[in-house]
């Protein structure tokens, strides 16, 4: 029925089987925007966000699909900058992931704020101080590279290629992929930075406050560190995935297996200075604020076993496993050494968002609980949903992976 | 105005724990002055707008030795390194100059909850519902503040309203400067016991300075940096040691919030 808007000299599934994959992901697309609609009109009372927990799940979600989405600038970097042609045959799918990312953050954002016809005002009157000044700034733009980017793989359809001036268009844009990587990296390294920087600068929250390095707390160059080696991992778990689910061979092992690498290289470098970092942090920032660093650990649901979970378990151990060509080659080892990775930079935005705002700062106040409610869930489902249907849509009539014909011809 | 000539105040109080009986007054001074709107019925501690919380305490120990104390917790007007003030994305909070108050301007304000999240005493919150009042009870709004929308964040301001009338009396007198007199906000007044003074930390005449600098007096938290300009009285030892988390720990207390 739409073989003619398929990538020659690939295979897809029946269109009918395609329509049943989609179908429970639209109803699921379907409920999240009717939790979402219910936030956007009734109010953010939908939620169980209260006055304590200010931030929750979508802040959650926010800082953890950015680091997911970070393959994006990271492997454009590489590519186009570097030239590290390894990278060629998975750069469509990950702008296609950074995209799903960046847009279904800043969406979810546009439903957690009270007044988001009010969010011109950041351009407007913008306080230059604030990092989420400077989330706002980056994301917005970095947003609008990603769809430059994403342009010229929708222009390489099949069908739109054949329409001449749309050939000569992508071929212009591809030409100027330099110039987008380069914004995209430089962009990415301040909204990646202030990301992390939104909690490292909160004073009043020891548990989360930071030392600066310059300008920015140290946690503004822990995130950035992160992401990068938590994208290259989420671009090899996904193209793992979509093998499996396709039943294809999409990209040469050694690409995955470069992935891999990068990812181990990247957190190795985290592990160290996030070690370093919270060493310091122990033993001076927060004691100086008085405030006894055990004293976070000494709480029911947040013991030590997050701090060990989250830099020994998640992080040191993927970090090695990774940096060994023997267990890279293995697909076993890499694919969870890569779910390792992404655990790991998932837990550590879950501790920032979540930890911090459960623990008391004044002596009487009491250990803080928070359960999303369904609208929440829903809204975070339909982040989720939109990035299935959106990447399998990409996959399905545009040509993701490169290496898919010449794989395909060689089995 | 021009501002070379103003008189530079930072307003602040001193709240006599010793003296408060926890009995609620200043809350509800505070709430019917500020147009702060009943809750609703399905609000909690948590989700419902006060501007003013007063907080019990107990020493932990048992009947009858046991001591408790009431604490009014409201904005604490940090002075340095407000951390409310350099979140804020748009600019939607801001010191003034003059009065070293931190405003709120709901107008601006996003309703991103970041300096919710950053306000270490909790003395922020955010418009969870539009605000309703009983049928009837609208014709008590004080006119001079206007309520706040859904979707915003609001807190105390050392009642905003009654420093512009207190500007505008003086200006009708063809003056600049306000007499401390006609501006008292709505806790102090109502305080049966006088146990809240409020005034010029400037002002070294003041009872506010005078108190501030008295060997009862601490700040909550004081060592984060923000130099509050809210400051407590009391004699009693393991009230003065609520302060700061280290000092409660090193004391091994029991403290029952």
């Amino acid at each position: 029925m739409d073989k003619h808007l398929i990538t020659r000299g690939v295979q897809r599934s029946p269109f009918w089987k395609f329509i049943l994959w989609i179908l429970p992901w639209g109803m699921l697309l379907g409920w999240g925007l009717y939790g979402a609609y219910l936030c956007l009109a009734e109010g953010l009372n939908q939620t169980n966000m209260d006055n304590r927990f200010a931030f929750g799940l979508w802040i959650y979600l926010d800082l953890t699909v950015i680091a997911f989405g970070a393959g994006a600038f990271f492997t454009g970097f590489l590519l186009y900058i570097l030239k590290r042609h390894e990278l060629k045959s998975v750069i469509n799918s990950a702008v296609v992931l950074g995209l799903i990312c960046y847009s279904g953050a800043i969406a979810v954002l546009m439903v957690d704020v009270g007044q988001p016809l009010r969010a011109w005002f950041t351009f407007w009157h913008p306080n230059v101080h604030s990092m989420l000044t400077e989330v706002t700034f980056c994301l917005t733009c970095y947003l609008t590279v990603l769809i430059l980017e994403y342009a010229p793989i929708v222009l390489k359809n099949r069908q739109i290629r054949k329409i001449p001036s749309y050939l000569v268009f992508e071929f212009n844009l591809h030409k100027l992929m330099v110039v987008f990587a380069g914004v995209g990296a430089f962009l990415s390294f301040f909204h990646q930075g202030s990301l992390g920087g939104l909690y490292g600068v909160l004073r009043g929250r020891p548990f989360a406050f930071r030392e600066e390095l310059g300008i920015w707390p140290s946690t503004f160059f822990l995130f950035i560190l992160s992401a990068m080696a938590a994208g290259p991992s989420f671009i090899l778990l996904t193209t793992w995935l979509v093998e499996k689910l396709s039943r294809k061979r999409l990209v040469k092992h050694e690409t995955l297996s470069y992935l891999g690498k990068l990812s181990g290289i990247m957190l190795t470098v985290y592990i160290l200075f996030k070690s370093i970092d919270t060493l310091i942090w122990i033993n001076s920032t927060s004691p100086s604020s008085g405030f006894p660093a055990f004293e976070y650990y000494d709480r029911a649901a947040f013991g030590t076993w997050v701090l060990f979970a989250e830099v020994v378990v998640f992080g040191l151990l993927p970090a090695l496993l990774l940096l060994r060509k023997r267990f890279r080659e293995h697909r076993g080892w890499l694919i969870t050494s890569a779910v390792f990775v992404l655990a790991g930079v998932a837990l550590n935005r879950f501790v920032l968002t979540i930890q911090t705002l459960a623990l008391p700062t004044l002596v009487f106040d009491e250990f803080l609980s928070y359960l999303p409610s369904w609208q929440e869930v829903a809204t975070f489902s339909l982040v989720i949903a939109y990035g299935v249907v959106l990447y399998s849509v990409s996959f399905r009539y545009l040509p993701l992976f490169p290496q898919e014909r010449e794989l395909a011809q060689s089995y | 105005m021009d501002q070379a000539t103003v008189k530079q105040s930072r307003y602040g109080m001193a709240i006599d724990l010793d003296r408060c009986t926890g009995c609620g007054a200043c809350l509800m001074a505070c709430a019917v002055e500020n147009n702060v709107s009943p809750g609703r019925p399905t609000v909690n501690e948590r989700t419902g707008t006060t501007w003013m919380r007063v907080i019990e305490v107990q020493d932990g120990r048992a009947f009858p030795a046991a001591e408790t104390a009431f604490i009014p917790m409201m904005c604490q007007q940090c002075e340095e390194e407000t951390p409310c003030v350099s979140v804020c994305p748009q600019n939607a909070v801001e010191v003034d100059p003059e009065t070293g108050i931190v405003g709120q301007i709901p107008q601006r304000c996003l309703g991103c909850r970041y300096c919710m999240t950053a306000c270490p005493y909790h003395a922020r919150y955010y418009n969870w519902w539009d605000p309703q009042w009983p049928e009837g009870m609208e014709k008590a709004l004080n006119p001079d503040v206007a309520p706040r929308m859904r979707g915003v964040v609001e807190k105390c301001n050392f009642c905003h309203g009654r420093l512009h009338d207190a500007r505008a009396k003086a200006a009708a007198k063809g003056s600049r400067e306000i007499n401390p007199t006609d501006y008292i906000p709505a806790c102090v007044e109502s305080c049966p016991v006088q146990a809240i003074t409020f005034g010029d930390l400037n002002d070294e005449a003041a009872d506010v300075a005078r108190q501030a600098k008295s060997e009862r007096a601490f700040r909550f938290l004081s060592r984060l940096g923000t130099e509050p300009k809210v400051y407590y009285l009391s004699g009693r030892s393991w009230v003065q040691r609520l302060a700061d988390r280290e000092l409660a720990r090193s004391k091994k207390e029991t403290v029952h919030g």
